[in-house]
């Protein structure tokens, strides 16, 4: 039979290889899953999987939809490290979204140069004001950030969907839960004229580099390492615990606002109910697929903005519904969750009678 | 004698990944005998001894328990043969009473019937007074391992094992519980003694075995040797003499004040700490003697700055008002800090060396530039600590948890000797470490003190104490009481105060 037999170290090559294990068994379970559904399998998770890399404008679209989830990404794996777990990043990037969205709405003039800057700093105090209530609320009353984060979250959503059905409705849209259109200057510069290429695509991997040089190089960065490794030698270093909640409370907000104000200014151009498909919560997935590093949470934000694309794929050509996005998602982390096992632990086939140990 | 040993082992292998905790291990224990199994940390006796108690099984040799073959499969099953254990760590319920916890102890219901008598019985008739109705949050430590000592006895062992007992007993408590076990091997029940403290084997015990790196390396009858034969027996190298007496230091300027520092514990199981009063000076040592948890942490915390004592006189480092300040301030004035628990505290064990270096030493040693570590010369200052300190290890990016005890506690006291620091704070310094690490630590207090810092030593070992200190204080129920010269301080003084008794009364 087999048993799990500990570790005597961590194995660094399984905590990469752990990624790799779970995508190869999600889509083998994923196979099954329309095999049982009376789908051919091989052709579906194709369909999923690749079709949507080689439609016309299809690398452009997952640029599109991996910025946020590796900007989120980026500032949770900053926040998780410091066992920060702030999992309300969907509702930091509502408020972000939010925060810039007015602004827009309320300065319909103003030229480019000055609405595109204040609207980036719009969304990242918009996430990051929204997110230090979690580290407040963590620090005075030690409430658990992960309840009162999660809460949050949905707060925000209501809070969307009383801005945009009330005071923030387009009064020209027909009754549509959205805003009017923000003005042209708002959408800031395109890396390719025509295109939905807009500055966040760039902006993403270099939040990451700076995340990575951080989180390695800084003071900071080995600060918020050594409280979530050990809180009490942090305390021990005089490292103070509320500075550095607050702090990773404040950057993965930040970045989820910055995510939310890319995506409604970038890509929808206004504010409706419909802003983001989950990207907060799926940017939990991507941190952790990125093994909570800034380097890879870069190809696990393009993997998981792979599965928003196949959804549609899957929709479209097949006729399944989108619902298969998050129900990839979902066993995507549970593998994930599993192989992860296999970095403290060895699996070993042993027989019944006792070998010989060696 | 001819008799048949009660309990006999031979070639007792265990190995584990990466270490050979047994190699062929021979043991023979004879009826009403105190036996000690002695060595140093990581010499195998703990492997030894979970073998005989079935926790865990040996890859290969022969157990035979009063003449006949046994494999023995679980802690349960020992118990049925007759071997009891007091471990070094009791478990107990703080919450429940002494008849309880031992009840809870018991494998089987029907032992339960009229257990309170016979805890009465039992601890009456061998000198243990144990009230079975007491709870044993209020009870002492050393009351404490005499529940555990009792809840062995109802079993009527033949074999008990004793897992370095008088760790956590004053002289006066060790010596009662000695009374004790020779009491108990005179009626038949032999005791498997595991120790380091020499003096106390050779006074309690008829045989040892000595164990280095995972062999035995002698067997033979403690009281024919002296202790430092024994000492040289068990460790590698041959002791070297210990550190020179210096000669007490000239009157010179104190560099760590307390000033009554009160400080309420947080926690309900913490001591509070109550007017704690001390002036150490440049090129001196204070030891603070005490029996673990009547306020050592606390006061340890106090100092670092982790607890924050309130109103800035309480503390002067250096005649600088320190009370309010955190810890990374008290380390700019000059003071250093090497708590007792090593892993998760002084240092975070999944880090490397480097790292665990910037940790404490980055604002003294200059580690890191607008933010950003210095690399280099964090690497540069790893290589010095682990030269310097002879810590054995691989480099300064091998992980800390790659260490052996005495090597990490080695590189943590040598981060902040480094450091040059005006006042340098140690608790437990050589808690877990073996001689030839423990002596390499005394040096470098000895010459950090030569250099003119002061040194303040919080251990609960008083051979270290003596060894080491120019005035030794003794700290119980957190308070603090009056420092003595070494030269006017006697284990019998020490031993009361550790025991809250103040020799003097100061008014009565």
């Amino acid at each position: 039979m087999f048993s799990l037999q500990p570790r005597s170290a961590a194995s660094p090559l399984w905590s990469w290889a752990s990624p790799l294990l779970a995508l190869a068994l999600t889509a083998l379970i994923s196979g099954a899953i329309f095999a049982f559904m009376g789908r051919p399998p091989v052709l579906t998770v194709t369909t999923f999987l690749i079709s949507p890399l080689l439609a016309t404008g299809g690398l452009e679209a997952l640029a599109v939809k991996a910025a946020p989830l590796i900007m989120m990404g980026v500032g949770l794996s900053l926040a998780y490290r410091a066992n920060v777990w702030n999992i309300g990043t969907e509702g930091q990037f509502i408020l972000g979204a939010i925060a810039a969205g007015t602004t827009a709405l309320l300065l319909p003039d103003a030229p480019g140069t000055v609405l595109f800057p204040l609207l980036i700093v719009m969304g990242v105090v918009g996430g990051a004001g929204y997110a230090l209530i979690v580290a407040w609320l963590r620090t005075r009353f030690n409430a658990n950030e992960i309840l009162t984060s999660l809460m949050l979250a949905y707060i925000a959503q209501y809070l969307l969907v009383f801005l945009v059905t009330g005071p923030l409705r387009d009064p020209d849209g027909f009754g549509f839960p959205q805003t009017a259109l923000f003005a042209d200057a708002a959408s800031g510069p395109r890396l390719i004229e025509g295109s939905n290429l807009h500055l966040g695509i760039v902006l993403a991997p270099l939040v990451a580099l700076v995340a990575w040089i951080v989180l390695g190089r800084t003071t900071l960065g080995f600060q918020l390492r050594v409280l979530g490794q050990a809180p009490r030698a942090a305390k021990f270093a005089g490292f103070s615990e509320d500075r550095l909640v607050w702090t990773a409370m404040a950057i993965s907000g930040g970045l989820a606002g910055l995510a939310g104000m890319f995506e409604v200014t970038g890509t929808q151009g206004q504010l409706s109910t419909n802003i983001s498909p989950g990207y907060g919560f799926t940017a939990i997935i991507v941190g952790f697929l990125g093994r909570l590093s800034p380097a890879g949470v870069v190809p696990a934000g393009l993997l998981l903005a792979l599965t928003y694309l196949g959804g549609d794929a899957a929709q479209i050509n097949l006729g399944l519904s989108n619902a298969i996005t998050g129900i990839f998602q979902g066993i995507l982390l549970f593998c994930l969750l599993g192989s992860d096992v296999l970095i403290l632990h060895k699996l070993t086939w042993r027989r019944r009678a006792k070998v010989a140990a060696t | 004698m001819t008799q048949t040993p009660l309990l006999r082992l031979s070639g007792i292998v265990k190995q584990y990944p990466g270490c050979l905790a047994n190699d062929h291990v021979d043991l023979t224990i004879a009826p009403n005998q105190i036996h000690a199994l002695l060595g140093e940390n990581g010499a195998g006796k703990s492997t030894l001894v979970k073998i005989i108690y079935g926790v865990i099984r040996p890859d290969a040799g022969e157990t035979v328990w009063q003449g006949r073959r046994v494999v023995i499969q679980s802690p349960a099953h020992a118990r049925r043969l007759g071997i009891g254990m007091v471990f070094q760590h009791f478990s107990l319920f703080e919450a429940l009473t002494v008849a309880d916890n031992i009840a809870l102890g018991l494998n089987d219901a029907k032992d339960r019937v009229g257990l309170r008598q016979r805890i009465i019985d039992v601890s009456a008739s061998y000198g243990l007074p144990v009230d079975p109705d007491r709870t044993v949050h209020d009870l002492s430590v050393g009351e404490r391992q005499r529940i555990e000592i009792v809840r062995c006895l109802l079993q009527n062992p033949k074999l008990l094992i004793m897992d370095e007992p008088t760790s956590v007993l004053t002289p006066q408590e060790a010596e009662t519980l000695f009374a004790t076990l020779r009491r108990l091997a005179a009626e038949g029940c032999s005791i498997l003694y595991i120790s380091h403290k020499l003096d106390e084997v050779r006074a309690l015990c008829e045989a040892a075995t000595i164990m280095r790196l995972g062999r035995v390396v002698a067997q033979l009858t403690p009281r024919d040797k002296t202790a430092r034969e024994l000492a040289s027996i068990m460790i590698s190298a041959e002791l070297k003499p210990a550190a020179e007496r210096r000669p007490p230091p000239a009157a010179a300027a104190p560099r760590l004040v307390l000033n009554r520092l009160n400080l309420r514990a947080t926690n309900p199981f913490g001591t509070s700490l109550q007017a704690i009063t001390l002036s150490v000076a440049g090129g001196e040592i204070v030891g603070i003697a005490g029996i673990a948890g009547n306020g050592q942490g606390e006061l340890m915390d106090a100092l670092s700055g982790e607890t924050l004592a309130g109103k800035p006189e309480t503390i002067l480092l250096d005649a600088v008002p320190a009370g309010h300040l955190g810890p990374k301030e008290r380390r700019r004035l000059g003071g250093c800090f090497v708590p007792e628990e090593r892993n998760g505290h002084g240092a975070v064990t999944t880090m490397s060396l480097a790292e665990n270096a910037f940790l404490s030493g980055h604002l003294r040693g200059a580690l890191a530039r607008l933010g950003l570590i210095d690399r280099r010369r964090t690497q540069d200052y790893t290589a010095r600590i682990i030269q310097r300190f002879d810590v054995r290890t691989t480099g300064p990016q091998a992980t800390a948890k790659s260490l052996s005890g005495g090597n990490l506690q080695k590189f943590l006291v040598g981060r902040e000797v480094m450091l040059d620091p005006a006042v340098l704070v140690i608790s437990q310094p050589t808690w877990g470490v073996d001689a030839g690490a423990a002596l390499a630590i005394h040096e470098a207090i000895v010459a950090l003190a030569a250099a003119g810092a002061a040194v303040v030593i919080i251990s609960q070992d008083l051979d270290e104490i003596f060894l080491l200190s120019d005035r030794i204080a003794v700290i119980a129920a957190g308070r603090l009481s009056e420092p003595v010269p070494v030269a006017d301080a006697t284990l019998e003084r020490i031993g009361l105060l550790m025991g809250g008794v103040s020799p003097e009364p100061a008014h009565v």
